[in-house]
């Protein structure tokens, strides 16, 4: 529409989701620096704008925007609009970073998604952080006062469990329900909240659509590569220092974002707890891109990298996710209620130091059991990080069984992390 | 020549994995009882904590019967049967 370029992309071009180093922008700021949302008068024309933009889902599943947007806008009846913000990944911060750095580019790509697709009533579904929730409500606040918005926004809060984010969860807890998985044959897209199309969208995709809308599809694409364009958000776990989150592209070199020439690291884990551990030779030689990592049997999920330090075992920060993702199952499925938490356990007496018996063979028989078996993909993508472990690590399971650990020394200090006292889901609190 | 199709409809189905009759499992709602594998035995087994895996092919004609039983006989209703 515009061909005017924001002014954060002079000089760099990838400060386009968190200019000014991420610094909370104020309403008056963030319209100084983009405008009021850039409608498009009319349903669908977005929707053009984003198949020419290539942009993708940033939420994990990296589908194209514009399909899911057409899909919802052609399945007949009235849709409903979600932005997704509910990031139960312990390992990630970057949608908590988006929405308190600039809540108002996600609720502007939230307008322009319900008007490409017809929509009149929109959500923005995020988990319980005092700080992101605030923001959110001024945001929310000051755009009603200012009028700028042509579709009501409901901020609605999800729990805080690892799979509350899942499309069918995000649908079931909006409906009033808990945040829990469903069944079913047909998509959201087609039948979501209360029956109706429902698009359910990472709130970093909804940033990217806002400033597609405002500076056009070819802007869009001066970053990153012509297969996948556009910047991303990253969460970084490097040895030594604090988780970081980034904007980067892809393309980039993962020796270079990882810092692996200052800081050693034995394997990166790539795509968050649902992910892919890779050994660290690998994955230095890639670049930031699904292309590259789907030859590796990885992909960039949600955005998380975690290099892990060569002084830690890497069965033993596995195992520890593991019990974390077993108490997150939903216990809805019987595979996953019952393969998960045997499976976790098995893995821990490998994660020691000591002769293992027939641990190996039941893991990879009982992740057999549970893969593909659930009416979300929880133990799918469990399994995933478990045969990846068992691969990567397979040294270390040798020295595991001849008495001896790499990580000895660092025995209670975790790499990865996870949730204050994990698992602290006792009450079982899915609302 | 559309006729002859409607006539072959069933052996074709049965080869073809994208058409033919389907047991779909709710997972969410089956809680192990394993009345369906005591009925469709050849096209359900059991794991090992009692939950069915159910073959991820077209339900063959001569078992439809029994499928149907299934479905209706399942104390979760966790069962349904989809497509023709």
């Amino acid at each position: 529409m515009t061909s005017q370029q924001p002014q954060t992309a002079v000089g760099n071009n990838l400060n386009r989701l968190l200019p000014y180093g991420g610094q909370p922008l104020s309403f008056d700021q963030h319209l100084t620096l983009h405008g009021p949302p850039a409608y498009r008068g009319a349903a669908g024309r977005l929707i053009d704008d984003l198949r020419a933009a290539g942009l993708t889902g940033r939420g994990g599943a990296a589908f194209p925007a514009h399909v899911k947007l057409a899909a919802v806008a052609g399945a007949g009846g009235r849709p409903v609009v979600v932005a997704n913000g509910a990031e139960g990944e312990p390992a990630a911060h970057k949608d908590k970073t988006l929405l308190y750095a600039d809540p108002h580019l996600v609720l502007d790509g939230l307008q322009l998604a319900a008007e490409a697709v017809g929509a009149r009533q929109a959500f923005v579904y995020v988990h319980r952080d005092a700080r992101v929730l605030k923001r959110l409500h001024e945001a929310v606040e000051q755009r009603r006062a200012a009028d700028a918005d042509r579709v009501p926004v409901t901020v609605v809060e999800a729990p805080p469990r690892f799979i509350a984010g899942q499309e069918s969860a995000v649908v079931h807890r909006i409906e009033g329900g808990p945040a829990v998985p469903r069944y079913s044959p047909v998509r959201v897209t087609e039948c979501g909240i209360g029956g109706a199309p429902t698009l359910v969208q990472n709130v970093e995709t909804l940033a990217h659509m806002a400033l597609i809308g405002r500076y056009g599809a070819s802007w869009f694409r001066t970053a990153g590569t012509f297969d996948e364009p556009g910047t991303m958000l990253a969460t970084l776990h490097l040895p030594d220092t604090h988780a970081q989150v980034i904007e980067t592209a892809p393309g980039a070199a993962l020796h270079h974002l990882l810092d692996l020439g200052r800081r050693p690291a034995q394997a990166v884990l790539v795509g968050g707890y649902h992910g892919t551990w890779l050994p660290v030779e690998r994955a230095a030689a890639l670049p930031l891109s699904n292309a590259a990592l789907r030859a590796e049997g990885a992909s960039l999920g949600a955005g998380v990298l975690a290099a892990l330090p060569v002084d830690r075992c890497g069965l033993r920060e596995t195992a520890r996710v593991l019990a974390y993702l077993a108490g997150e199952s939903a216990g809805q499925c019987g595979p996953c209620l019952n393969g998960l938490p045997r499976i976790a356990h098995a893995f821990a007496v490998m994660a020691e130091p000591g002769a293992h018996r027939t641990e190996r063979a039941d893991v990879a028989r009982w992740a057999g059991l549970v893969e593909r078996r659930g009416a979300c993909h929880h133990p799918d993508g469990s399994m995933r990080l478990v045969r990846s472990a068992l691969t990567v690590f397979e040294e270390e399971l040798w020295r595991h069984e001849r008495g001896s650990c790499v990580g000895v020394g660092n025995r209670t200090r975790p790499f990865l992390p996870l949730p204050a006292g994990a698992n602290p889901h006792d009450d079982e609190d899915w609302s | 020549m559309a006729t002859s199709a409607v006539n072959n409809s069933n052996s074709t189905s049965v080869n073809d994995p994208t058409t033919g009759t389907r047991l779909l499992l709710d997972p969410t709602v089956c809680r192990g009882h394993g009345v369906c594998a005591e009925l469709l035995a050849e096209h359900i087994s059991l794991d090992e904590w009692g939950y069915p895996i159910i073959a991820d092919r077209p339900v063959p004609p001569d078992l439809l019967r029994d499928a149907r039983r299934a479905v209706t006989d399942c104390p979760a209703l966790a069962l349904r049967l989809e497509g023709r």
